[in-house]
């Protein structure tokens, strides 16, 4: 199979490859895909609690070539998008972005999921820590 | 060196230049049809059959009126057991495979099951032989045949043939395999491995594509086949149609060469291999052979590299030719049921990796794999959450993943 110049770019020079620290409460973690599926992949966005603006994003994946594609492309575009920006990220965007064929479409798939899971994390930790500020107060 | 490098033997090999040149004037020069019988044009072209035949004949023990020549080993495979079954079918409807078999045989063994024949599929043990007991443990007496292949495509195991064929033997059974990554690469011979049929192609041993041959064997005992092509009844009746005349020219070359080099090849093969082996097993942690490794081919080495998938192992050693067990690679979406059965987990077949040495290849060759598989497994490592998790001492087993 052919892979587009944008998957090899990707491929071949993963951005924001990493781990941030996922006991903070600013970092959302998102797994999703499994290993006899033959793909994993771990997103993660720390988030800024003022401004809602996810200040980094991080990933990891085990999979082929389009899935470390789609999920290197998510942290790019992730950052600087606030959360909620974040979720309207849809894997048609990143199959027309890196120019995805049918067969590979579950990578975008994947790729939307971990975003989502990752945002999910996030909200569901930062409504920990505001009832916790809001029972110190 | 020359690039890209060509380490996928299993699925086809270069043609040997002297297979070549002794194909060339059978073309243009030599272009009788081997049947015609009543001028010098036939004669040349059926005298270069028969030699053939005798080149074919003497690798593999047979004699050469037990050579039918076909198209390539999945038309000998569809013709040894579709034509044993049809043949055989008033002495009963059974027939015994094994779950590691090529599609050639398994197809043909499904296609079978819809006409009313009975099939049992062995399970392989984790070194993919069979077990010896579930076999005999198979048998009724409505058994007709016994079809186990000689060596495997993915992960070269060699099944205990000698072994088989006693079975086979002992309960009147027909024992047909099929031997295409075998002959020509470790000593085959049907009598000593008492094998009455045997599927056999020209481009697995550095000949020709679209030329095969089926053995079938004449005494003690004397196997039938109905044939499956209807046409001029070449071949003693058991596959019509013009002969290719260049292609079995290029089998039989094809077959002599090896007849006369493999002791020595087979040597350097496994050597090259075992030090591909040892170069990546001592270079990286947490690598899986799959497969027997006494029981192997000499120039097969399919190798798991946890953690890492293997199409994406692939894209980075791009300059390579090696093919992956990998679901991503096929065009199911479905890992390699071979590795399946070797019941190691589906992860570790979408971290597999195949190596097919060939008579070609050179130690330079081997060294240069060695080094960039090594060096695109640690990158895929440092990319990979599993190896992440794995090293912080986390039981991938026990984790409860999202599946898709």
């Amino acid at each position: 199979m052919a892979y587009s110049d944008k998957v090899l770019d990707h491929y071949n020079n993963p951005r924001n490859v990493g781990s941030m620290d996922k006991s903070s409460p600013y970092v959302g973690t998102g797994m999703v895909g499994a290993p006899e599926c033959g793909d994993v992949m771990k997103l993660q966005v720390k988030v800024n609690p003022e401004t809602g603006i996810i200040e980094d994003a991080k990933f990891k994946t085990f999979g082929c070539g389009s899935a470390i594609a789609s999920s290197s492309l998510a942290t790019e575009w992730l950052k600087g998008k606030t959360v909620d920006e974040a979720l309207e990220i849809k894997n048609t965007d990143i199959v027309n972005e890196l120019a995805l064929p049918p067969v590979k479409i579950h990578c975008s798939v994947l790729a939307e999921d971990a975003i989502k899971a990752a945002i999910g994390d996030y909200k569901a930790k930062s409504g920990a820590v505001k009832r916790e500020t809001v029972s110190v107060a | 060196m020359k690039m890209p490098i060509y380490m996928d033997n299993h699925a086809t090999t270069q043609m040997d230049p002297r297979v070549l040149e002794a194909m060339m004037p059978y073309f243009t020069d030599i272009y009788g049809n081997a049947a015609s019988r009543n001028h010098e044009f036939g004669w040349e072209a059926e005298k270069a059959v028969d030699k053939a035949r005798e080149q074919i004949a003497a690798l593999i023990g047979a004699t050469p009126k037990e050579i039918v020549f076909t198209s390539g080993a999945t038309e000998s495979n569809n013709l040894a057991i579709k034509g044993i079954a049809e043949m055989y079918s008033e002495r009963g409807n059974h027939i015994i495979t094994q779950a590691i078999e090529h599609k050639a045989v398994l197809d043909t063994c499904k296609r079978l099951e819809k006409d009313g024949v009975r099939v049992t599929y062995l399970p392989v043990k984790t070194d993919g032989r069979i077990d010896l007991d579930q076999l005999r443990d198979a048998i009724t007496d409505k058994t007709i045949l016994i079809s186990i292949m000689y060596a495997n495509n993915e992960i070269g195991a060699v099944q205990p043939m000698k072994e088989i064929s006693k079975i086979a033997k002992e309960k009147g059974i027909l024992f047909h395999s099929d031997a295409v990554q075998a002959v020509g690469k470790i000593p085959v011979n049907v009598i000593a491995d008492g094998i009455d049929v045997m599927s056999l192609t020209a481009h697995k041993l550095y000949g020709p594509k679209g030329v095969g041959a089926l053995y079938v064997r004449r005494r003690n005992p004397r196997v039938q086949i109905t044939a499956q092509m209807d046409g001029g009844g070449h071949e003693r009746g058991m596959r019509s149609g013009t002969l290719n005349v260049p292609g079995i020219v290029g089998l039989g070359a094809a077959c002599e060469i090896a007849h006369k080099e493999m002791a020595e090849e087979s040597k350097k093969l496994q050597a090259l291999r075992d030090r591909l082996k040892d170069k990546l097993t001592s270079a990286l942690d947490e690598v899986y052979i799959n497969g027997s490794w006494e029981h192997r081919l000499p120039h097969n080495l399919n190798i798991s590299f946890n953690y890492v998938e293997g199409e994406s192992l692939l894209m980075g050693i791009n300059d390579i030719a090696v093919s992956s067990g990998s679901a991503c690679t096929s065009a199911t979406l479905e890992p390699s049921y071979v590795l399946k059965a070797l019941g190691a987990g589906d992860d570790l077949a979408h971290s597999s990796i195949r190596f097919g040495l060939g008579r070609f290849n050179t130690e330079e060759e081997v060294d240069y794999v060695a080094a960039k598989v090594i060096d695109v497994v640690q990158k895929l490592r440092e990319l990979s959450p599993l190896y992440e998790m794995a090293k912080e001492g986390i039981d991938l087993t026990k984790v409860s993943w999202v599946n898709h």
